[in-house]
């Protein structure tokens, strides 16, 4: 049952990557064309996704979209879970006053619903591609500490992380040569989980008006343009959504996979 | 009982406490000087100075958060950038109430349902019925909000139509009728979301009842199946599933921003968008503070009602 849903999500994932990557080279017209006396035309061999109420081809739009969909969550994620796990592992094997007070800080951030805290923070620095990307980090570098710190604390107590501190080794070899590898399938499981998260939320903010700004084309903003003409145009709607859907059912699945390949069962 | 409440109280006190501060923090010391995107590039210097004083931006960052803190407590939450200046209590204690509607309804949808597909997903455990839940809650629970939604609204366009459901909600009259008629999809909406989280937790739980000796010995001394499940298995099982029902009522205050918006919900969370655009720092303040509130206030009551209903659990 895992296997070939994990592989599903493998495929769907990679062929969104590829998109991201060769998209604008494979897209027909640019994401800001607007092809004179094409307006709101049907999918057809020559706009396989049929044109937006503009004319602008939403195939192209949709293959442009790919890098911002993709680039943003996965820098995003990328950050989160580096100074996540740098943080976990230090808070985790020195505890004391450092783990007590970085914990305490980590906790009042979660104890604000994501969604919310991300609106707020984007409404104090303004919505550019850096601004949410600041905000993703700041939302789940907790997320991913807590869970690699818990991750840490387990193996603290090991018999060869013991021996690596007597043998006198520095902090640094015990921190990432010792007890990084051992949370490895904590931070793979998550990292998948925190990508997959990252671009619900980076879609979410685009249908929200709050992602990247026009004229670049944005999966969630496309979405709320197609609603407000879905009468004469559905498919400038679909498109972009199914997009968005598809993509994040394939790292879902991929996320789970890693899972049940990992045993791990830590977060849920 | 009675130290633990105080307790309790005194730790949701420090919660609001912590969250004012950071996000008081977080939208005052971040670079962008408020006037001049409120008021526009052209605007004079006077009129910057006079928009900074009439709202007290001129003062020191600490002097503002004790001005506002104190505000706040007395029940002044500030007063609009924008429009008229209104107070933004009012507003916000108003659309909070919009928003308590379509959370209840939601709950009243859904935590039935879930519970319910949990449970028959446990008693059936490793067959297809059980992978289909699974499945359908991992690919359901994965997708934004608004794709759902729009799915919803515009996917199933007939039948809707047939229903006469509106695309778009308002409030909901005093009827019966009205409620369903507005709230229906909106509410179904977040239904997808919190099914396969609850279905999920309540599997787990029958799941973990059912392999008790007690439940063996239930279904060893002849007991109806039906008997072991109902008086036996669910009163034990069910118990996690009252704190998640709890907890996501606090979650829902605050996560129906993006349901709101797709259906133009007048609530707490369509405001929140609205005043993000408009950078109305003091009506963002508001609700995030609400939020948090709620949040905290249905974490202790989840652990209330749990230690209410198991009686093995005593507060300390």
């Amino acid at each position: 049952m895992a296997r070939p849903l994990t592989l599903l999500g493998l495929v769907i994932v990679s062929v969104f990557l590829l998109m991201a990557v060769f998209g604008p080279l494979i897209a027909p017209y640019p994401f800001d064309a607007i092809i004179r006396g094409a307006a709101r035309l049907p999918p057809s061999p020559e706009h396989l996704f049929g044109t937006d109420r503009l004319g602008r081809d939403v195939f192209s739009r949709v293959l442009w979209g790919a890098r911002e969909i993709i680039a943003i969550p996965g820098i995003a994620t990328a950050l989160a879970v580096g100074f996540g796990t740098i943080i976990g592992l230090a808070t985790g094997y020195l505890g004391g006053w450092l783990d007590e007070i970085v914990s305490r800080l980590m906790d009042s951030l979660l104890a604000i619903p994501a969604l919310l805290l991300a609106l707020a923070l984007l409404g104090a620095i303004g919505s550019s591609p850096v601004g949410i990307i600041i905000v993703i980090v700041l939302l789940y570098v907790p997320i991913v500490a807590r869970v690699i710190r818990s991750a840490t604390l387990n193996l603290r107590s090991s018999g060869y992380i013991e021996a690596a501190r007597l043998r006198g080794e520095p902090l640094m070899y015990i921190l990432f040569r010792e007890i990084l590898p051992g949370v490895l399938p904590a931070l793979a499981v998550e990292s998948a989980l925190r990508f997959s998260y990252a671009i619900f939320l980076t879609s979410s903010l685009g249908f929200l008006g709050l992602g990247v700004q026009p004229p670049t084309p944005d999966w969630g903003r496309m979405v709320s343009e197609g609603r407000e003409s879905y009468a004469t145009t559905p498919w400038a709607l679909w498109f972009p959504a199914g997009a968005i859907a598809l993509l994040v059912i394939g790292v879902n699945l991929l996320a789970d996979g890693l899972r049940r390949i990992l045993r791990y069962e830590g977060a849920a | 009982m009675v130290r633990y409440l105080a307790r309790r109280a005194l730790l949701l006190a420090v919660t609001l406490l912590i969250a004012s501060v950071i996000i008081f923090a977080l939208t005052r010391l971040l670079p962008g000087d408020v006037a001049r995107l409120i008021l526009g590039r052209e605007a004079s210097e006077m009129a910057l100075a006079n928009f900074r004083q009439e709202f007290g931006l001129d003062q020191p960052a600490p002097q503002q958060y004790v001005n506002w803190l104190v505000g706040f407590l007395a029940g002044d939450w500030g007063r609009s950038f924008t429009g008229t200046k209104a107070p933004v209590q009012p507003l916000v204690v108003g659309r909070l109430g919009n928003s308590m509607r379509l959370a209840l309804m939601t709950l009243v949808i859904s935590v039935p349902l879930s519970v319910g597909l949990g449970i028959i997903a446990a008693l059936r455990e490793n067959t297809w019925v059980d992978a289909a839940v699974s499945l359908l809650s991992l690919a359901v629970v994965g997708l934004p909000e608004f794709v759902t939604g729009l799915v919803l609204i515009n996917g199933l366009a007939l039948g809707v139509r047939a229903l006469g459901l509106p695309a778009t909600s308002t409030v909901p009259d005093g009827t019966l009728a009205d409620w369903v008629r507005q709230l229906i999809l909106p509410a179904l909406t977040a239904t997808l979301v919190l099914v396969g989280y609850i279905s999920r937790l309540t599997r787990a739980g029958v799941l973990e009842e059912l392999r008790k000796p007690y439940v063996r010995t239930a279904v060893l001394k002849g007991l109806p199946t039906r008997t072991v499940i109902f008086k036996h298995v669910l009163r034990n099982a069910l118990l996690p599933t009252i704190t998640v029902t709890a907890l996501s009522f606090g979650w829902l205050i605050g996560g129906l921003v993006v349901i709101e918006n797709v259906y133009n919900y007048p609530g707490m969370g369509a405001l929140l968008v609205e005043a993000v655009k408009q950078r109305n720092l003091f009506v963002i303040q508001a609700i995030v503070m609400v939020t948090v509130f709620f949040f905290a206030l249905a974490n202790l009551a989840a652990d209330l009602l749990y230690a209410l209903l198991n009686p093995r659990i005593r507060l300390e």
